[in-house]
């Protein structure tokens, strides 16, 4: 069965050219979009459960209909900051169809009353964010943006922006400071960037994959989508797998598609025929899950409901034969250099667990090691400002829970 | 610092200024530019985007400092930036950061001697479908093994 819609024409030569790119029924969604009124799109957004695709899994058309129908500057930043680990569906989206993504843009504009629509995307992605600029001129000439778009008095600017290699410009509040020309620290919510966003303005944001899947919405409607998922989180997922597998890759799948059956089913299994040792479900920051836990469906309930979450739908797969001392270092490792040192228990915290794991990993742990490791992690969690506090606590708590044996033999008794 | 140089960023950080509802949202890109132009960002280059964005000098230095890319001194003709997070490093990526350390006589961190290569250990790429993967400056390479660092060391001069 071939389940594939969003990226269902990837694999066009040369579709990230506009020529080929409407010889293939491009822009039709923004066409029949700007016939709607704009209330409509949202309720066909809203009714069609599309799930925030970076991370958090908010329902995009709530999101949408938080923004005050007020009269003063209204922005869009679409976030393509992709830097959880384990991601890479949105350099994907945009490497491979750039105008699905401006389609989207247009679209999202449209609906919630916004003129100017910024990409945030990572500054390592220097060669994608040419391929966008390269795109949003070519849809400026054909008078897809800019002023009175297709002579429906609808004006829009897409800028890309890039950012400069901060994890934590990933969190939509950091995004905006980082757009503003600030350090990336997040801010407090409330208030929401929707009523309280970009220089003070209303303001949505929203990950690539989301925005993407919105044409397709408006092109086949709220309840085609809702069939290709689950009732409350609809459409497919850009599944980013890596790791210990035979066939690493993105794979596009319905929402709720089993774990196991992704990793064993497409991405062809454990490499070399290895016995499975554990599996990070959605990105570095989900919880690890043992292999007796992957029958589980991936969609953003079920996965919370396993103590773990679906996060960027990105899956990392570790074979028996890695120590997973050698999985917490990285986690360790990674989540220390990338807190943003605003808030005190992330910034030392993070680092001071990172100092434990490393004594370990080089044979020089102490009896409590694994006791002072909990007691940190657990002073981060629910500490900070924003989410990073926990995705680096819960998943390093998890490592110690579940591998708790493995890690104790490291330790002098 | 040859003023010529400077104008040109000059003229480049005022183009991009009008896409922005406000000049100081102009401050990533801009040092983007300084940094293409002049391979750093030295203090001449910090003072000269905060006179165009009109705001203090030392505004520009926080966030210089916050943004892994941002360099406040010299990097090599080539900046060898090796991915280091998960799955790479399940993939082999630390065998490939020895191997280039072996090969080019330097530290992850360090400059070689000539100045044509740097090299860095970086967090994800998002590449790991191709992993191990570094970048030579805006270029991906995956799906590493000595043999491919071989061939790639052999094309940059």
């Amino acid at each position: 069965m071939n389940e594939k819609v969003l990226s269902r024409q990837f694999d066009l030569p040369h579709l990230h050219k506009i020529d080929v790119y409407l010889e293939n029924g491009g822009y039709e969604a923004v066409r029949k979009a700007l016939r709607l009124r704009p209330e409509e799109i949202v309720e066909e957004v809203k009714k069609a459960s599309l799930r925030g695709r970076g991370g958090a899994g908010f329902p995009a058309g709530i999101k949408w209909s938080f923004v005050p129908r007020v009269d003063k500057p209204k922005y869009l930043c679409v976030n393509a900051d992709e830097g959880e680990p384990g991601t890479f569906k949105d350099r994907y989206i945009m490497s491979h169809n750039p105008h699905l993504l401006i389609e989207g843009i247009i679209i999202t504009s449209y609906a919630v009353g916004i003129h100017l629509a910024f990409i945030y995307i990572r500054g390592e992605y220097e060669k994608i964010a040419q391929r966008l600029e390269k795109a949003i001129e070519e849809a400026r000439n054909k008078g897809f943006l800019g002023r009175n778009i297709l002579g429906t008095g609808f004006d829009l600017e897409v800028v890309v922006h890039r950012g400069a290699g901060a994890y934590i410009c990933g969190e939509e509040t950091a995004l905006l400071e980082s757009l503003e020309g600030k350090r990336g620290h997040p801010r407090l919510k409330p208030p929401f960037p929707a009523s309280v966003g970009l220089f003070q303005m209303p303001t949505v944001i929203n990950n690539v994959e989301t925005v993407a899947n919105v044409p397709l919405i408006i092109l086949n409607g709220a309840d085609w989508f809702l069939s290709l998922g689950q009732p409350k989180d609809g459409g497919t997922r850009l599944f980013s797998v890596s790791g210990m597998v035979e066939r690493p890759g993105v794979y596009e799948l319905p929402v709720g598609t089993p774990l196991r059956k992704i990793i064993f089913d497409y991405a062809g299994g454990v490499k070399n025929g290895r016995k499975l040792k554990a599996v990070i479900p959605g990105g570095m920051s989900a919880p690890i899950l043992l292999p007796e836990e992957i029958d589980v469906p991936m969609d953003c309930e079920s996965v919370m409901k396993r103590g773990s979450m679906l996060g960027s739908a990105a899956i990392i797969v570790i074979d028996e034969t890695v120590p997973i001392i050698e999985v917490l270092s990285k986690v360790t490792k990674f989540y220390s250099h990338e807190s943003c040192g605003q808030c005190t228990p992330c910034r030392i915290g993070t680092s001071w667990i990172h100092k434990i794991v490393k004594r370990m990993a080089s044979g020089q742990g102490r009896k409590d090691d694994l006791k002072e490791i909990e007691r940190l992690a657990s002073q981060i969690k629910g500490r900070t400002l924003c989410p990073l506090g926990d995705a680096a606590a819960l998943p390093i708590l998890a490592i110690v829970n579940k591998f708790r044996a493995e890690l104790e033999a490291m330790l002098p008794q | 610092m040859s003023a010529p140089v400077f104008e040109v960023i000059r003229k480049e950080i005022e183009a991009i200024l009008p896409r922005y509802p406000r000049k100081e949202a102009a401050l990533l890109p801009a040092l983007h530019i300084v940094q293409r132009k002049l391979g750093f960002i030295p203090p001449e280059g910090e003072k000269l985007v905060a006179q165009l964005l009109e705001i203090k000098p030392v505004r520009v230095r926080e966030v210089v400092t916050f943004y892994t890319m941002f360099t406040r001194k010299p990097l090599g003709k080539y900046h060898l930036q090796v991915c280091s997070n998960l799955s790479c490093s399940l993939a082999g990526g630390e065998s490939i950061l020895k191997y280039l350390e072996e090969k080019l006589g330097i530290k992850a961190g360090e400059t070689t001697p000539d100045g044509r290569f740097t090299l860095s250990t970086v967090e994800c790429l998002g590449a790991c479908d191709q992993s191990p993967c570094l970048m030579v400056n805006d270029d991906l390479y995956g799906q590493l093994d000595r043999a491919k660092v071989d061939e790639l060391l052999a094309t940059l001069e």
